[in-house]
């Protein structure tokens, strides 16, 4: 006996239509189009924000380019000996000091805070006041160095020197450095670390062979990202005494007495400099763009090495 | 170190154990106890995981702790390698003792407990290293090896008592993490047994493996069981009456004091007994699948 149909030729045609139709998602389309929208809109301001600085820096980069890195700071704009190099070194020394002082430190803190800490009311306060401090002005860390590596330390950082500016920097990216070390850490499988456990590892020998070779690739991103937004702060720098106008000497980078040397200069300074100059020199405003395009060139090869080192350390961890 | 084999002794729990191909051995008599529990309790903070558990591991012996979700079996298996220390909230109360050793005792090194006791986890989880590395973290890390030499052989020894050797002999240097999940938890077993721990801990080793990896891991534990002793933790009561020589009960438990279920062994014996002549009612309604 043929069995009773499930569905007949009416409910089979109003089926076939049902499931051909493809309903307007009007809503999910919307809601795609914006994200589009909003990541279209920061990189077009991005774009022109680009476009602008390297059209007028043009002329300069293309004219001279060695000599507008090699050359020094000067009264007026189309001197051909104007050029970066001092605000390079001092740059360069800064960042130094920030990868010497604040990974290391930061990274611990963060290894203490993830893997020994124990978890009670003063360790979620401290936990938060970091979190706070991430949030903290620049200005006010500027103020810290001032008093503190300026005028208390003097003896120690030559006053107001690179090394001064160096460490109050190191703090400035201190709690970035924490935070992000801390999430990476914090991602680490339990897995992997009671693994490591059951055949008798110990605490150390657990974290050396686990977790920081696992979390290596978040720690490296998140601590070269947060250099890379030390080294264009420039309040900070104001006050613990980057100079303008008067810099006699001009240090090769390598000349390691200028670090504590009195006065200084660095990358985000000297922008804001020239673009003050530019008032009764118009000819600063192209030599502004210019050293805007060589710290934005600085801070692409730093992100580029610390891509690199990502991409090296995420290899090793198969 | 391969533990002494013990003569038999007259004891009048003689019974007769079938092994998978049907045949029956000699009767065995029980060996030496390995962990002895005693009026066992786990808590985390307030929680009481565990209420009161005593029974007594022998070694030779593949032990079962089977029960329903929450029943705190794998608490007590975390308790023996003492794994349960990294829970910060984790409290034992209670005698623990392995091989007359109370192992919560103050002066007991916890590293040197999990070197001896070693334990392979629910879901396998191969270090993202070569499969090489893998085995050799434990001897390296407990400075078993004195030599690269020897470590070669640890190596090569363990994988093949955790029959993976056939398949990853020609890629030792590969990752770990390109195996299959069967072979991955071979391999944590080989990374296990290469530091030659007593007892191996065993959580639901198998709970994430398709049929035919399961069997492989079974069959590998009746073959590694001359050598260690076996705990394992298992949902899969038909897996524990294959496999375990002895059987433990656990089942949740409200308390009505505190409202909160924690867990209770209900029944401790001989596998065949807990699976067909159980003394307790809850035991047989688990084990007949009327509950749980």
């Amino acid at each position: 006996m043929a069995k009773a149909r499930l569905i007949g030729d009416r409910t089979s045609r109003v089926m076939v239509q049902a499931m051909e139709r493809r309903a307007a998602d009007v809503r999910g389309r919307v809601f795609q189009f914006s994200l589009l929208a909003t990541l279209l809109i920061s990189l077009f301001i991005l774009g022109v924000l680009i476009a602008d600085v390297m059209i007028d820096a043009w002329g300069l980069l293309t004219g001279r380019p060695g000599g507008f890195l090699s050359g020094t700071m000067r009264s007026l704009s189309d001197d051909p000996k104007l050029g970066v190099q001092q605000a390079l070194v001092g740059t360069f020394w800064i960042a130094v000091f920030v990868a010497v002082l604040a990974f290391p430190i930061g990274i611990g803190a963060a290894i203490w805070l993830e893997e020994y800490a124990p978890r009670n009311r003063f360790t979620r306060f401290i936990e938060l006041n970091i979190r706070n401090l991430a949030g903290v002005p620049s200005i006010v860390y500027g103020l810290l160095g001032l008093f503190l590596f300026v005028q208390s330390l003097g003896d120690l950082t030559g006053g107001k020197s690179i090394a001064a500016a160096g460490i109050t920097l190191a703090i400035l990216v201190l709690p970035i450095v924490i935070i992000t070390a801390q999430e990476a850490i914090r991602a680490v499988p339990q897995g992997l670390k009671e693994g490591a456990y059951g055949v008798g590892a110990t605490k150390w020998t657990m974290i050396r062979s686990q977790v920081l070779p696992y979390a290596a690739p978040g720690i490296f991103t998140g601590t070269l990202l947060s250099m890379s937004r030390g080294i264009g702060e420039a309040a900070p720098l104001l006050l613990v005494g980057a100079v303008s106008g008067r810099l006699g000497g001009n240090p090769g980078f390598f000349d390691l007495s200028a670090i504590n040397a009195e006065s200084f200069m660095a990358m985000p300074v000297i922008i804001v400099e020239w673009v003050q100059n530019s008032g009764r020199d118009p000819g600063f405003a192209e030599a502004a763009a210019a050293a805007i395009v060589v710290l934005l060139v600085f801070v692409i090869l730093m992100n580029a090495a610390a891509i690199l080192l990502r991409n090296h350390f995420e290899k090793k961890r198969g | 170190m391969a533990p002494e084999m013990v003569e038999p002794e007259a004891t009048p729990h003689l019974h007769l154990d079938i092994d998978r191909t049907g045949q029956a051995v000699a009767p065995d008599a029980t060996g030496d106890p390995v962990f002895e529990v005693e009026d066992l309790n786990v808590y985390y903070g307030d929680f009481r995981a565990v209420q009161g558990a005593t029974f007594t591991v022998y070694e030779h012996e593949i032990t079962a702790m089977i029960g329903p979700s929450g029943c705190g079996k794998t608490t007590v298996l975390r308790c023996f390698n003492r794994m349960n220390d990294l829970i910060p909230t984790a409290r034992v109360e209670g005698r623990l003792n392995f091989r007359n050793v109370p192992l919560y005792d103050p002066r007991v090194d916890p590293v040197e407990v999990r070197r001896r006791i070693g334990m392979v986890f629910q879901k396998p989880n191969p270090f993202p290293k070569s499969i090489y590395d893998n085995v050799a973290f434990g001897p390296r890390v407990t400075g078993m090896a004195k030599k690269k030499g020897d470590l070669d052989d640890i190596v090569e020894r363990s994988l093949h008592r955790a029959a993976l050797w056939d398949e990853v002999h020609d890629r030792m240097k590969d990752s770990a993490l390109g195996l299959s999940g069967g072979q991955q938890q071979r391999l944590c077993i080989a990374r296990a047994i290469a530091v030659d721990p007593d007892v191996l801990l065993m959580d639901e080793p198998c709970s994430a493996l398709d049929p035919i990896a399961t069997t492989r891991i079974e069959d590998l534990m009746q073959e590694i069981k001359d050598d260690y002793t076996i705990v394992i933790v298992t949902h899969n009561m038909q897996q524990a009456a294959r496999i375990s020589d002895r059987t433990a009960f656990f089942t949740a438990q409200l308390d009505s004091t505190t409202d909160q279920r924690s867990g209770l062994l209900v029944e401790y014996d001989r596998t065949e007994t807990i699976f067909s002549n159980p003394s307790d009612e809850r035991t047989e309604n688990y084990v007949t699948g009327r509950f749980g």
